[in-house]
C-alpha cells in the first residue's frame, strides 16, 4: 500500500492499547450487523450508513483521546462516535426515533450529538465537519485546556471548498486539530481517483505547511502510531495534521445500495481483506488475549447491542410538543456590562 | 449633553465593552484587527490592541472557515462575534449559517446552542453595485433557529450590538453601510437592549409604519411630513426582524386600523409579507385599508447613481403610499 510514514511515532502500542483497540471495533461491528439486521426485519425505518469496514481508523485513534476532547463526524457516523465512547443505546433510540435518543429523536441517524463524551457535532453535509472543527480547537487554544479536536470524513469531501478553507485556517492559527479522512475509495457512487486530482489527499496538506500522512487506515498499529504522532503534535501545540486513513466499506454508500458501480473484484479483494478477522489474528498470534478472552469481548459487544435495540424499541416516541421546542433558547441572562475606559480610537 | 456620535463609534464602544465584560467574547472576521486597518470602515478599530491578538483575529478570507470557527467556539462555550464583511457575502457561508448555526440546537435536543453573532453591513447609496448592497434578512428570518437585528440610530446600535453578543441563540446582525457615518445621541454606555422587543419611535393614531434598520428614519420622517397633513402616523422599528415582535405589531395595528411596511430589501417574499399575512389574518374585519408594502425594486441593486436612488423606497415614496389608504 502507498503509504508514508516519515516523522511518525516509533512507539508500538502494548498489549493492552491493541485490546482496547479491538474492543472499541468489535462493539462497532456488533452494533452496525444488529442495526442492518433490524432494518433489514423491519424493526427500524431510518436512512443507515453502515461503517463495515472502517472500524479500526476511530477506534485506534480514540484511545489516545480522552472524553474532554472533541470530535466532529459526519452521517457515516456511527463507528466514530462508539468508539469515541457514546452509548450504544443512545445512538440506538436516536435511530429509532424515540425520546431517549441522544438528541431526543430530532437529530436522527446523521446528527448524533452527546456532548459527555465530546461527541459535540455530526453533519450530514458533505465537507462540514471541518469548518466547525477548527472553531471548538479554537476555543480550547484560547483556554490553554490541551484538548484536541479530530474531525472526521470522507474522501469526497476533500474535494470541497470548506476543506481547503479549513485547512488553511488552521495551518493559520496552529489550531489542535486533526483532520482525518477516512478514504474508503467511494464519494457516493463515485470512485475516488477518477474524480480526485492528484489521486491523494494526504499530499494536499503540503501546500497549507502542515504535516501530511497517509496510512493503512485497517492496520491498527500504523493507525495507533500515525494517530499518536498527530495527537501529540496537537496537543503539545504545534498545530493541525491532515491524516489519510485507506480503509473500504462493505456495504455501500447507505443501506439498500446495490454497489453496481464497484467492481466485482475490487469488493472481492476488499471482503477477503476485511481488517477485523485479520486484527484478531493478529492478537492472538502476539499473546496479546486468548481465544476465551476474544470471545468474551464479542460476545459482551453482541450483548451491548441487543440491549440497546430492546432499549429503543421500547422507548417511547417524542410528544409533538417537541416542534415548538429547541428552536430558540430561553430568555438570555445578559450581564452588568463593564464600561471599557480607555478611549476608543474608533473613528 | 455629549457629543453626537455615529454608529461606527457606538458599534466600536459595545464591542469593546463586550470585550471587557466578559472573557469569552471573541472576535474575528477579514481585516478587523488593527495591523490589517481594523475593519474596513473602522468599526473594530482599536480592539486587538486592548485586548491582543488572540481574542481579536483577522482571518483569511475564507467566510465558511470564519463561519464554521464561530459556531464550533460557540458550542465550546465562546460567545464569537464573527464579521463577514458584506451581506452578499453570507451567500458563501450559506450551508455553515442555516444548515449548522441556526439548527444545531434543536437537531441537538437542546444539548448544543450556537451564541454567535455573525456582523454583517450593507445597503444601497454607496455606488457598490449587485454584489455588495442586497438586505437579504428574509432568508434568514425563513429559518428557524437564528435571529436578525438591525438597528436605527448609534445609541440602538449600541444596546442592540450588546443584546446580540449576550443572547443564546446565533444573530445576524446587520450594518447598515451609508448609516454608520450618521451622527446621533451617544448610548447610555452599559446599556444592554434584549432581543425580541420592538421600538415604537413615534406615537400615532391613523396609521402604524412599520419598518427596520436605516429605513425606519425614513418612514419617521414620512411621519413628520404626514403630520403637516393631518395624518398622525405611528412608527415601529422591529429592531429583531427575526423573530417579529408580533404582540407590539398587533396592539399598534389594532389601534390604527391601517399599516404599511417598509424595507430596502426587494419585495417579494420579503418581511412585509410575512407582516402584512400575519396582520391580516389576526385583524381581518377591523382594517380600514389593506396593509401595503413597500421595497426595493425587483432587481440587482444598480450601479448608475439615478438608478441606485430610485431602487430603495424613500420618505417621499413612503408619503404617496400612505396617502393612498385613506
Amino acid at each position: 500500500m502507498n503509504t508514508k510514514t516519515e516523522g511518525v511515532a516509533e512507539s508500538l502500542p502494548d498489549k493492552a492499547s491493541l485490546l482496547d483497540i479491538y474492543t472499541r471495533a468489535v462493539l462497532i461491528k456488533a452494533n452496525d450487523e444488529r442495526i442492518r439486521a433490524a432494518a433489514r426485519a423491519g424493526k427500524m425505518n431510518m436512512i443507515y450508513y453502515s461503517p463495515r469496514g472502517q472500524e479500526i481508523i476511530p477506534s485506534a485513534i480514540s484511545v489516545h483521546l480522552t472524553n474532554a476532547d472533541y470530535i466532529t463526524t459526519i452521517y457515516r457516523g456511527i463507528h466514530d462516535q462508539l468508539a469515541k465512547g457514546v452509548p450504544a443505546k443512545l445512538i440506538w433510540a436516536e435511530y429509532a426515533g424515540r425520546s431517549t435518543g441522544s438528541c431526543k429523536g430530532k437529530g436522527g441517524p446523521m446528527h448524533i450529538t452527546y456532548p459527555d463524551v465530546g461527541v459535540l457535532v455530526t453533519t450530514g453535509i458533505v465537507g462540514s465537519s471541518m469548518p466547525i472543527a477548527n472553531g471548538l480547537a479554537l476555543a480550547s487554544q484560547l483556554r490553554g485546556d490541551g484538548r484536541v479536536t479530530v474531525a472526521y470524513f470522507g474522501d469526497g469531501a476533500a474535494n470541497i471548498g470548506a476543506f481547503h478553507e479549513s485547512l488553511n485556517l488552521a495551518a493559520v492559527w496552529k489550531l489542535p486539530v486533526i483532520f482525518v479522512c477516512q478514504n474508503n475509495r467511494y464519494a457516493e457512487h463515485s470512485q475516488f481517483e477518477k474524480f480526485t486530482a492528484g489521486g491523494n489527499v494526504s499530499n494536499r496538506a503540503a501546500g497549507f505547511g502542515m504535516p501530511g500522512i497517509r496510512v493503512d487506515g485497517n492496520d491498527p498499529v500504523a493507525m495507533w502510531r500515525v494517530a499518536k504522532t498527530a495527537v501529540d503534535r496537537a496537543r503539545s501545540g504545534e498545530g493541525p495534521t491532515l491524516i489519510e486513513a485507506l480503509t473500504f466499506r462493505f456495504h455501500g454508500h447507505l443501506l439498500g445500495d446495490d454497489g453496481s458501480y464497484i467492481p466485482p473484484a475490487e469488493m472481492a479483494a476488499a471482503r477477503a481483506a476485511d481488517p477485523m478477522p485479520r486484527f484478531r489474528t493478529l492478537l492472538l498470534t502476539q499473546h496479546a488475549a486468548d481465544e476465551a478472552a476474544l470471545r468474551d469481548i464479542e460476545l459482551a459487544a453482541d450483548r451491548a447491542a441487543l440491549d440497546a435495540q430492546e432499549f429503543a424499541l421500547s422507548s417511547p416516541w417524542p410528544r409533538t410538543s417537541e416542534l415548538q421546542t429547541d428552536v430558540f433558547g430561553g430568555p438570555s441572562s445578559i450581564p452588568t456590562i463593564k464600561v471599557f475606559s480607555r478611549p476608543s480610537v474608533a473613528p | 449633553m455629549s457629543e453626537n456620535i455615529n454608529c461606527i463609534a457606538a458599534l466600536n464602544m459595545a464591542l469593546h465593552d463586550a470585550l471587557e465584560t466578559d472573557p469569552t467574547v471573541i472576535v474575528f472576521g477579514e481585516d478587523l484587527a488593527d495591523p490589517e486597518g481594523g475593519g474596513v470602515v473602522g468599526v473594530t478599530r482599536g480592539l486587538s490592541s486592548a485586548f491582543g491578538d488572540q481574542r481579536v483575529r483577522s482571518t483569511p478570507i475564507s467566510e465558511q472557515a470564519i463561519i464554521g470557527a464561530g459556531i464550533g467556539a460557540a458550542i465550546a462555550g465562546m460567545r464569537p462575534v464573527t464579521e463577514i464583511m458584506l451581506m452578499n457575502f453570507t451567500a458563501v457561508a450559506m450551508d455553515m449559517i442555516v444548515n449548522h448555526a441556526a439548527k444545531l440546537r434543536f437537531m441537538s435536543g437542546g444539548q448544543t446552542h450556537v451564541p454567535m453573532v455573525i456582523r454583517t453591513m450593507t445597503g444601497s447609496g454607496m455606488g457598490n453595485g449587485g454584489q455588495h448592497s442586497d438586505y437579504l434578512e428574509a432568508w434568514f428570518a425563513h429559518s428557524a433557529g437564528i435571529k436578525v437585528v438591525t438597528y436605527s440610530s448609534p445609541s440602538e446600535a449600541y444596546g442592540l450590538l450588546l443584546g446580540s453578543i449576550f443572547d443564546d441563540d446565533p444573530v445576524i446582525f446587520i450594518e447598515n453601510l451609508p448609516g454608520y457615518f450618521v451622527p446621533g445621541a451617544p448610548p447610555v454606555r452599559g446599556t444592554v437592549i434584549s432581543l425580541g422587543h420592538a421600538n415604537i419611535m413615534r406615537a400615532g393614531s391613523d396609521i402604524t409604519l412599520i419598518s427596520y434598520g436605516a429605513m425606519a428614519n425614513q418612514a419617521l420622517l414620512a411621519a413628520e411630513n404626514l403630520s403637516r397633513e393631518g395624518i398622525s402616523a405611528e412608527v415601529v422599528d422591529l429592531r429583531t426582524v427575526a423573530p417579529i415582535d408580533f404582540a407590539t405589531l398587533l396592539s399598534s395595528v389594532d389601534k390604527t386600523r391601517r399599516a404599511l411596511v417598509v424595507h430596502e430589501a426587494v419585495r417579494p417574499f420579503g418581511v412585509g409579507a410575512e407582516i402584512a399575512a400575519e396582520l391580516s389574518e389576526k385583524l381581518h374585519g377591523q382594517l380600514k385599508s389593506p396593509i401595503r408594502r413597500l421595497g426595493g425594486a425587483f432587481c440587482a441593486v444598480p450601479f448608475s447613481k439615478p438608478l441606485e436612488s430610485a431602487h430603495a423606497p424613500k420618505a417621499a415614496d413612503i408619503e404617496a403610499a400612505v396617502r393612498s389608504l385613506f
